[in-house]
């Protein structure tokens, strides 16, 4: 990617060619994690994709006002450091004034304080030096990439629930293999838009 | 000042983030019961759901309610219990239980009303004309409970499953996984039991089964405390009020009670 992608090849790059977890490999955990049940699996994609716009809105301005040009080799931990925060913050704020959301959201909020992909995004967002807008546009498209992936990978799940896996196969090493499916039937999208 | 500089940059940072965190603590705090944080941080908080409600931190409001018994988590067990009753101020016993098997059929014993030969399990078995045992309240005995034991309590001897008490914690997940609702829970200080789930009538009893309770009534008439009593053609003993003596087991000609 270059500073003269389009917006709308950043959106089809986020969602399908770029995945965040079926192509990049990041956010491993919750998808496996609390990929059980598709209610659930929407409910932390819901959380990861808005921690994902909210921290690509206050690192990008913190990476290019603050650390460019010297201290550009900071973005690592101040960006942690940041993510942390600002989850911490959402958790507060829904906690307050929107009750029902963060009673839906529940565990899966602070979770994400330790999300790779929310880290991920925000790095990639400065390596591919996007503009603030086309920042903020792929954070979301990464967010909704992620969550096509939750919940395709909850339907493979929940039709598993009821499938005879080998015994030696139950539980998580099944999930693996079909993990490894899923990410190869994306791979055919590779070279789409470029 | 090569190192200086960046050591600020991030203290400053860090400094803003703790401010705004501690400040947005403090104006945006919700009020939180505080028996309710109590409860809640003594349940296991592996939001199971095994006690009906939509986690541990849905349990522990009604707890806090006074909604919910304190009793209701199957995960935490007797400590949990114990714990929570503490923080209510009640008392409560746990009574500790074992899976027991109302049964007494096995391989010999159970008549078939056909010959079964598809998947050895209960509830595949179960699917097909309620199962190849003439008693269709009968142990099936493939041992899908012995299957579902995660603590290897259940074997399955000769079409009959037998639960070890020193192994089993009473968690009924064979319970759950029985097609046929022929395991209990029975309290692990238990006396006589009955060993039969049959609730039909005469005949239909007697044709399937040699060992089945007929609900003939003669161990309700030798009981001396009133501990039996007959409930849809079954003999059903009252632990509570059992004392064990035996009577009712020397009474019994088909050998139900044990």
């Amino acid at each position: 990617m270059n500073s003269t992608t389009t917006i709308a090849s950043i959106i089809l790059a986020g969602i399908l060619t770029n995945n965040m977890v079926l192509s990049k490999f990041l956010g491993i955990c919750p998808f496996l994690g609390v990929s059980k049940k598709s209610g659930t699996a929407f409910s932390m994609s819901i959380a990861v994709t808005f921690v994902m716009v909210v921290a690509t809105a206050v690192t990008w301005p913190i990476y290019h006002y603050i650390l460019y040009p010297d201290f550009t080799y900071l973005d690592t931990i101040v960006f942690i450091l940041v993510i942390a925060a600002i989850v911490q913050l959402i958790e507060i704020f829904l906690k307050k004034f929107i009750k029902p959301i963060y009673n839906a959201l529940g565990i899966y909020l602070p979770l994400i304080t330790t999300n790779c992909a929310v880290l991920g995004i925000t790095m990639l967002n400065i390596t591919n030096e996007l503009n603030f807008i086309k920042s903020i546009v792929n954070a979301l498209a990464a967010g909704l990439g992620f969550m096509l992936a939750m919940l395709l990978f909850a339907g493979v799940r929940e039709r598993m629930e009821t499938a005879d896996v080998p015994e030696f196969l139950k539980g998580l090493p099944i999930t693996l293999v079909a993990a490894a499916l899923v990410s190869l039937s994306f791979l055919g999208f590779a070279g789409i838009g470029g | 000042m090569e190192i200086l500089l960046p050591v600020i940059i991030v203290a400053v940072i860090g400094l803003i983030a703790a401010i705004g965190l501690s400040l947005a603590s403090k104006f945006m705090a919700v009020p939180v019961d505080e028996t309710q944080e109590k409860l809640r941080e003594a349940l296991p908080g592996a939001n199971c759901g095994a006690c009906g409600y939509s986690g541990c931190d849905g349990y522990a409001a009604a707890l806090a309610n006074g909604e919910a018994k304190p009793d209701g988590c199957t995960a935490g067990g007797a400590s949990t219990a114990e714990a929570i009753s503490k923080i209510l101020g009640i008392e409560v016993k746990v009574e500790p239980k074992v899976a027991f098997i109302a049964c007494n059929g096995n391989n010999e014993i159970s008549k078939l009303k056909y010959e079964y030969d598809g998947m050895k399990s209960c509830s595949a078995a179960s699917l097909l004309h309620a199962g190849p045992l003439d008693c269709k309240f009968g142990c099936v005995g493939f041992g899908d409970c012995a299957k579902a034991c995660v603590f290897g309590a259940i074997t399955v001897e000769n079409g009959k499953p037998i639960v070890c008490e020193e192994l089993c914690v009473g968690c009924g997940t064979c319970v759950k996984a029985c097609p046929k609702g022929t395991v209990v829970l029975v309290p692990k200080e238990h006396k006589n039991l009955v060993a039969c789930s049959n609730k039909l009538k005469g005949a239909a009893v007697v044709k399937g089964c040699e060992v089945s309770c007929i609900a003939c009534g003669m161990c309700v008439k030798q009981c001396d405390k009133g501990a039996i009593s007959i409930v849809d053609n079954l003999a059903v003993i009252d632990q509570a009020l059992c004392d064990g003596c035996g009577k009712c087991k020397s009474a019994c000609k088909r050998g139900v009670l044990i």
